[in-house]
């Protein structure tokens, strides 16, 4: 019985066959990467450098018929003078950095929480993940709901808790509240995520570490920081990159919530950048920002890798 | 038995005309109510033309951004466009509707025949030309209704009139409405704490701007210098305009119900049948709807068409849509069969029937009319006061501004009416500026 290879060799022609033969291994190896990299070339390359382009031009997708006029960095400099674009990056800063922090703390510590054996451990993992299960369309929805100042159960437990008249707030219609009221509800919804990413670092843990530190009589507080922590942290970290990519590109969510308003006090840089492209139409001023974006998010991404690579390699 | 062998004879021309190829049609348009009367009218145009008529509807919150990407690409999906106002100047101008004077002209189609108000607004491109790029299909405007069974309480009647030395009764000015909005506001009615009024605050689309315009025309807002176009100055921000976004601000802070800071046309439908207000801004298509509500319907409701300013003046913000041939379409002769069959005064007697409001003069100066429904005079009495935002081809880029600088000051708080109304001459400027208006 010829193996799986043979039997490829038999069922190909003779003629390719001696045609394949007739290649080099560079050769063979570039035709099976070719399709990817012209994948890569269309999908990813072909368009960001598309975009560049566009970025230095006046082009607008609703002119067709109007002249294209190269506008050099004009696009660019009007980005980074407009005090609107900068609201924004403060307020997806604020989201960015609330969200991340809440993330991490509450996620690292359910990780902990669910890592000890106890009963319905299992249950309890399949409950708390589900948020992260839903759409965010969906979750920002039903929120609404939630933060509707006469029927929402969320105004009517803050009420419960504070004594305050439920219908006395609005988390969505308030300046001071909403940015609260969107971070409210994406660590609500992706925590989880968090967690079960802290709880593969956990678990990753061998048990032998903590079987020695026992015998070295170390306290529970010095394992946590000496061994949980240093452990864990590289899965923390990889935990806040994707986090912090998935949110710095917040859209759906926030759009269901609140639209960007109060005015623009939620109005972060993804639902800036849309207004730009597909409201307004300024074609070749909102690739310039998206440009902008890009470099801010790989530059900042970059940085951050080669920080987890050296904690991962301590 | 004439009108009837008129329809005969018509429907015969058009099945004559499309009975060498039957198409498959699609129009689009946004998914409200009157959408489904046009699906049980168009049935009659099936059967008469033997085309299929496929629709495209897509909620009024995210309509402008489907359609115009859908014009703006070139795309084939829709073969008839009833579309906003606003998009006509951009459609026409950039060659995405055709123009339809010649068709017009071919098949007796008069714009004479229509309301004036409509043509304006649904077909002429430019303004006040006679350029047109649609038949004008559904007139629309925004107006009020309000709780006539709670208007028509004796012990409200009794209280108000003491406080304010008249009686409890639709508002003639806009003082008026705030203060039956704050009459109402919070009060306790069948056990229920009900609020003042309903208006539009909505961020995303075009919410705020509607509500705003609706109020700041007749406080004496004017979009430029009736002798120079486009300049702003001193017209966007006149000191009456300010006044009436103050206005405007203050009947969202003292008089709607809690969490209203994102509120358009659904929005305010919903509070209105669940009683939350005694008063509710909202185009008049929403009107067929409450009057067969089972919780509001009837004699429950009442209507107005928007009350004066502080100098007298009364306009009101126009709605509505001209239905277009898309040039991208393969099919633009078949749409145009369409078109002509609308057109017919028996079908859009039946449209307005259905629901449909029509702007075919023969039907709205029916004697009729006014009388055919509760809501048919006050809708006469708005669309005889409108006025329309800029229709301009950058009008997205300029009701984005609006959308901003409104939604900041009137829900977000933020600086002052006069700051608002100036930072929106600034911005209209910019885009009025990069069109090379200047």
């Amino acid at each position: 019985m010829p193996d799986p290879f043979q039997r490829a060799a038999l069922a190909t022609p003779p003629k390719l066959a001696h045609q394949i033969r007739g290649l080099s291994d560079r050769t063979i190896a570039w035709l099976f990467v070719a399709p990817t990299i012209f994948l890569l070339l269309a999908v990813n390359i072909f368009p960001l450098i598309w975009t560049i382009r566009l970025s230095l031009t006046n082009f607008r997708t609703n002119r067709p018929n109007n002249a294209v006029e190269w506008v050099g960095i004009e696009n660019y400099r009007k980005i980074l003078t407009n005090p609107d674009t900068w609201a924004s990056l403060q307020a997806t800063a604020h989201f960015l950095v609330w969200t991340i922090t809440l993330q991490v703390l509450i996620g690292f510590s359910l990780a902990y929480l669910i890592n000890k054996k106890f009963r319905s451990n299992d249950l309890w993992t399949t409950l708390i993940v589900l948020p992260m299960m839903l759409s965010p369309a969906v979750v920002g929805n039903f929120w609404t709901f939630l933060y509707q100042p006469q029927i929402g159960l969320f105004n009517y437990f803050i009420a419960f808790l504070t004594g305050a008249d439920p219908a006395s707030f609005s988390m969505i219609g308030e300046v001071a509240l909403a940015p609260w009221a969107i971070i409210i509800v994406d660590t609500w919804m992706w925590t989880p995520f968090v967690m079960l990413i802290c709880l593969a670092g956990l678990r990753s843990i061998p048990p032998s570490i903590y079987e020695a530190a026992e015998c070295d009589r170390a306290s529970k507080w010095r394992q946590f920081w000496t061994i949980t922590l240093p452990m864990a942290l590289p899965f923390l970290m990889l935990a806040v990159l994707f986090r912090g990519i998935e949110n710095f590109k917040m859209f759906d969510l926030v759009v269901q919530l609140t639209g960007g308003g109060p005015g623009a006090t939620t109005q972060l840089t993804s639902i800036d950048l849309k207004r730009e492209a597909f409201e307004k139409w300024r074609t070749g001023y909102a690739s310039a920002y998206a440009v902008i974006l890009f470099v801010t998010v790989f530059g900042l991404a970059s940085i951050y890798v080669k920080a987890l690579n050296k904690v991962k390699d301590r | 038995m004439n009108a009837k062998l008129l329809l005969t004879t018509a429907s015969v021309a058009i099945m004559a005309m499309s009975a060498a190829k039957a198409e498959d049609l699609t129009l689009c348009w946004a998914a409200w109510d009157p959408a489904n009367a046009l699906i049980e009218l168009s049935k009659e145009y099936e059967a008469q033309s033997g085309n299929t008529m496929h629709f495209e509807f897509v909620p009024w919150t995210s309509f402008a951004d489907r359609m115009l990407n859908e014009l703006n690409s070139g795309g084939k999906l829709c073969d008839l466009m009833i579309g906003d106002s606003q998009w006509i100047g951009g459609a026409a101008e950039n060659g995405q509707y055709i123009k339809l004077n010649d068709f017009f002209d071919a098949n007796g189609i008069k714009m004479d025949d229509f309301i004036p108000a409509t043509v304006t607004g649904y077909a002429e491109w430019p303004k006040g030309t006679p350029n047109y790029w649609a038949l004008p299909a559904f007139g629309d405007v925004v107006g009020w209704t309000y709780r006539k069974d709670w208007f028509a309480r004796p012990e409200l009647q009794a209280e108000f009139k003491e406080k304010y030395a008249r009686d409890l009764a639709p508002p003639a000015t806009f003082d008026e409405l705030k203060q039956i909005a704050e009459f109402f506001q919070n009060r306790q009615i069948d056990g229920k704490t009900v609020y003042g009024a309903s208006i539009y605050t909505e961020r995303g689309s075009e919410g705020i701007t509607m509500g705003v315009m609706d109020v700041l025309y007749s406080f004496g807002f004017k979009y430029d210098n009736p002798e120079k176009p486009y300049d702003m100055e001193g017209f966007v921000n006149s000191e009456s305009a300010v006044k009436g976004l103050e206005f405007y601000k203050s009947l969202y802070d003292c008089c709607v119900p809690p969490g209203s800071s994102n509120g358009y046309m659904g929005e305010g439908v919903d509070a209105y049948k669940s009683g939350q207000v005694a008063l509710q801004m909202n185009f008049a298509f929403t009107w067929p709807g409450f009057n067969t509500d089972a919780n509001v319907g009837g004699d429950k409701t009442g209507y107005f068409a928007n009350p004066a300013g502080p100098n007298g003046d009364k306009f009101a913000q126009l709605g509505g849509q001209g239905i277009s041939v898309v040039a991208a379409s393969d099919k633009q002769d078949a749409a145009l069969t369409y078109i002509k069959w609308f057109a017919q005064p028996e079908v859009q007697a039946k449209w307005w029937k259905l629901g449909g409001y029509s702007a075919l003069r023969a039907v709205v100066e029916d004697p009729g009319f006014a009388t055919s429904q509760p809501y048919a005079q006050t809708f006469l009495d708005s669309m005889a006061i409108v006025k329309d935002f800029w229709a301009e081809p950058s009008y997205a880029t300029l009701m984005q501004s609006s959308q901003k600088w409104f939604h900041d000051y009137v829900v977000a708080g933020n600086g002052t009416a006069k700051e608002a109304l100036d930072g929106l001459v600034v911005d209209w400027h910019a885009t009025f500026e990069e069109e090379g208006k200047y």
